[in-house]
């Protein structure tokens, strides 16, 4: 069994209420960090357990913590990134919903690490439930002198809001969100500045995801040597995968980083292998936006090691042969699954989501989906797989936020390791749409597994 | 600090741009911008036709950039190192740029106010490709009048944004702006709005391609038959700094002056824009200089070959390697 940190009491009844949370050891980080540390020494705590953000980007959260400028006067604020809206991607609502204390806990000890007096939750517009469940929890906190002044006697204050968006994905991006936070059109900024020096109202902001936040609360628990123990590499400590598609047991598991890919799809302990008995197809490993991959490179990489769940292995190869643990949103694909459809559903959402600011993303986005949907439905041509390449090749890394990669890497992927696919969408048009899908029409990607 | 950029080296202040350090230097190294306005505050980065290689980031630390960056939002740092028309990462990024904003703007150039003055036409010429590889419908609007002297067709706007900044800035209150998002967005005032205060104009002068014309020039004249004067008057609200278009003996348009890059000098109001068409309005300073590249300039005026790089004697020693360039590259 891999050890638990963030959902280690997840099954407790009444999780969810302070006095329950509290008799389970609660709060005990931030009596720890108040009581007995400087903001200084949580930083190097938090920097020494290497922890990496975990809402996708995989940034050091210590290092991103200590770029906090500090000027004399000036307010600095911790903004919890909750606007969990990527496609696959579903760990941070369920950590919200059910251990909401946990996020409180972690919010108070990084806003002191940081020197913020105010900090803000920010959701998606339509988790509504969310909002209710941790407001509650945030009256319950302060009542019991863990929120606003003078906590706990220590002279520190902090107010702790929630603020649901308008629900747009790209509210998700870090700059997009402070101006959504600050009452307007959620566009991502230009950088620099970085919100490190200029953020939400132009003060000194640092952004965390939900989950790196509550994983501060073990750090401090348990020292982040001990933190850093867990893991392989690079990538410390546990991580939350949201595992959903065709699994026999999709849902939000807790994992050690460096489990085998292998044994966290088949074993009971996790997803249980793919649902009815099929044969996987192709993992899209860390949420929509990253590049997916069939299943004998998910499982293997391409010098034919084990292939583990952390972010150095499931990268290795580039993203020739690799693609990125991300946010953890784990999507298996079964044999019969169509991959066309597939792309041009992720294809579909990056469209709808581009805010309109930067013109490769907001018209490359929509051509993509032209291209795809004719593909999908039968009016392909042969050479549609080329334009959609070099299409995603003029968005990426061209845009002013990352969405433009997050629409080109599924699409360039796609193409790459499923070509053949694509092709035969264009010669057997009318079984495409009749959807009689299956991998007689095209070459198995499983061969390569089960002859290795 | 000392800025490098394709191969020329120019002092420039602390906080400059990489494009307006290249716009010090002048010529051919200078990226193009469909959305940078430089009177405009908070403007650019959004077209991405600027995009440029940074090769060497500073003294301090030489490391690249690891993506292509918008020129006009990237501070130069002492010792960078640039690559604009030298960099074929560049000019194939500029390409697919050029190619995007083209998929819904439509080729009706020949019936387009601003052909002639259109800075994705000329884009377009000098970065774009021969055919479009979009085969599906583009996006169309009704035309909508947001203001009794401003026409707006979205259909052929690109949304740069200019018109928002310059409304935003100039004029005291805020009428119109960005509706929807991705490609359905659109520049709209707010239900049963009309951008009607004294500097609205401006919005025309700023808009890259034909999406807002003046309703007092539209479809008059081609700009090419007319003649661009320069002339001033007093205006209590303005400057009265302008260029007059004539056609024959009559006053056609009245616009801003536009330096070089196409951004007008000075903003000018209303009065001077709309109700100010007699050559008696104005003192006449004589004819407004044109680019021989420009097709206003077709058969009125004599010019010699524009220089790659401005006539600045310390640029000149600076820039050898340029001026041994004697072709555009």
């Amino acid at each position: 069994m891999g050890r638990k940190l963030l959902l280690e009491h997840i099954n407790v009844p009444g999780i969810n209420t302070f006095d329950v949370y509290r008799s389970k050891g609660g709060y005990a980080s931030v009596e720890k960090a108040l009581k007995t540390m400087s903001p200084e020494a949580i930083v190097e705590e938090v920097k020494k357990s290497g922890l990496r953000g975990r809402g996708g980007a995989g940034f050091p959260t210590g290092m991103k913590w200590s770029f906090l400028a500090k000027p004399e006067g000036v307010a600095r604020y911790l903004v919890c990134n909750g606007d969990e809206s990527e496609p696959g991607t579903f760990k941070d609502r369920y950590l919200m919903t059910y251990i909401p204390h946990l996020l409180i806990e972690g919010m108070i000890v990084a806003s002191f690490a940081l020197g913020a007096n105010t900090s803000y939750i920010y959701l998606r517009g339509e988790m509504m439930p969310q909002v209710r469940i941790l407001e509650r929890a945030i009256a319950e906190a302060k009542a019991k002198g863990f929120l606003g002044k003078n906590i706990l006697g220590t002279g520190y204050d902090l107010e702790l809001y929630v603020q649901p968006g308008g629900g747009a994905y790209i509210c998700g991006e870090e700059t997009a969100l402070l101006e959504s936070l600050e009452g307007k059109r959620g566009n991502p900024r230009i950088k620099p500045p970085f919100p490190a020096i200029a953020g939400l109202y132009g003060c000194p902001t640092v952004v965390n995801n939900v989950e790196s936040i509550a994983a501060v609360v073990p750090i401090i628990n348990e020292g982040g040597d001990e933190y850093a123990k867990i893991g392989i590499g690079r990538s410390t400590g546990t991580k939350l995968i949201s595992a959903g598609g065709n699994l026999k047991k999709p849902g939000v598991y807790e994992i050690e980083l460096g489990v085998p890919v292998e044994e966290f799809i088949y074993s009971d302990e996790y997803c249980g292998g793919i649902a009815n008995g099929k044969r996987l197809k192709a993992v899209v490993a860390g949420g929509s936006s990253v590049p997916i991959l069939p299943a004998n490179l998910i499982l293997k990489t391409i010098n034919n090691e084990a292939r583990l769940m952390s972010y150095e292995s499931l990268s290795d190869g580039g993203f020739v042969s690799g693609t990125m643990l991300g946010s953890g949103g784990f999507i298996a694909y079964d044999e019969d699954a169509c991959i066309v459809r597939n792309t041009w559903n992720f294809a579909r959402f990056y469209h709808h989501e581009s805010c309109g600011q930067c013109s490769p993303c907001r018209e490359g986005t929509g051509w993509m989906e032209k291209v795809l949907h004719r593909l999908e439905y039968g009016h392909g041509k042969m050479s549609d797989m080329d334009l959609l390449v070099d299409v995603s090749k003029k968005i990426e890394g061209n845009t002013i936020c990352p969405l433009g990669d997050a629409a080109a890497w599924p699409v360039a992927s796609a193409i790459r390791h499923f070509r053949d696919e694509f092709e035969w969408h264009v010669t057997n048009a009318s079984e495409a749409t009749s959807r009689n899908y299956g991998l007689a029409h095209y070459a198995d990607p499983l061969k390569v597994v089960e002859t290795a | 600090m000392k800025v490098t950029i394709d191969g020329i080296t120019v002092d420039v202040e602390p906080g400059t741009s990489i494009l307006n350090a290249a716009r010090q230097i002048g010529g051919d190294i200078v990226p193009p911008a469909m959305c940078y306005y430089s009177k405009l505050a908070g403007s650019g980065g959004k077209c991405r036709t600027c995009l440029v290689k940074v090769t060497k980031g500073s003294e301090k630390d030489p490391r690249p950039m690891p993506k292509l960056v918008a020129s006009c939002r990237t501070g130069v740092m002492d010792g960078m190192e640039v690559q604009n028309i030298t960099s074929p990462e560049v000019i194939e990024a500029r390409k697919g740029v050029v190619e995007m904003l083209l998929i819904n703007h439509p080729l009706d150039c020949p019936v387009c106010d601003q052909a002639g003055e259109c800075h994705l036409q000329d884009l377009g010429f000098e970065h774009g490709a021969a055919k479009t590889r979009y085969e599906f419908d583009r996006r169309t609007f009704e035309k909508i009048d947001i203001g009794d002297k401003i026409q707006l067709h979205m259909t052929r706007c690109i949304l740069c944004y200019r018109c928002v900044f310059t409304a935003d800035q100039i004029t005291n209150t805020r009428l119109h702006g960005i509706l929807n998002r991705g490609d359905h967005s659109e520049i709209s005032t707010y239900i049963s709005k009309a951008v009607d205060n004294d500097f609205s104009g401006n919005m025309i002068d700023v808009c890259p391609v034909g999406a807002l014309t003046d309703k007092t020039f539209r479809f008059k004249n081609r700009v090419w038959f007319t003649k661009p004067v320069e002339a001033h008057r007093d205006c209590d609200k303005c400057c009265g700094k302008v260029t007059l278009w004539y056609k024959g003996e009559d006053v056609i348009r009245v616009t801003g002056r536009k330096d070089v890059y196409g951004e007008v000098e000075e903003f000018i109001c209303n009065t001077c824009r709309f109700d100010k068409k007699k050559t008696a309005d104005w003192v006449i300073e004589g004819p407004r200089k044109v680019s021989h590249q420009s097709v206003i300039s077709a058969n009125h005026y004599e010019f010699t070959p524009l220089p790659v790089v401005k006539t600045n004697p310390v640029l000149m020693e600076a820039n050898k390697e340029q001026f041994e360039r004697e072709t555009r590259l």
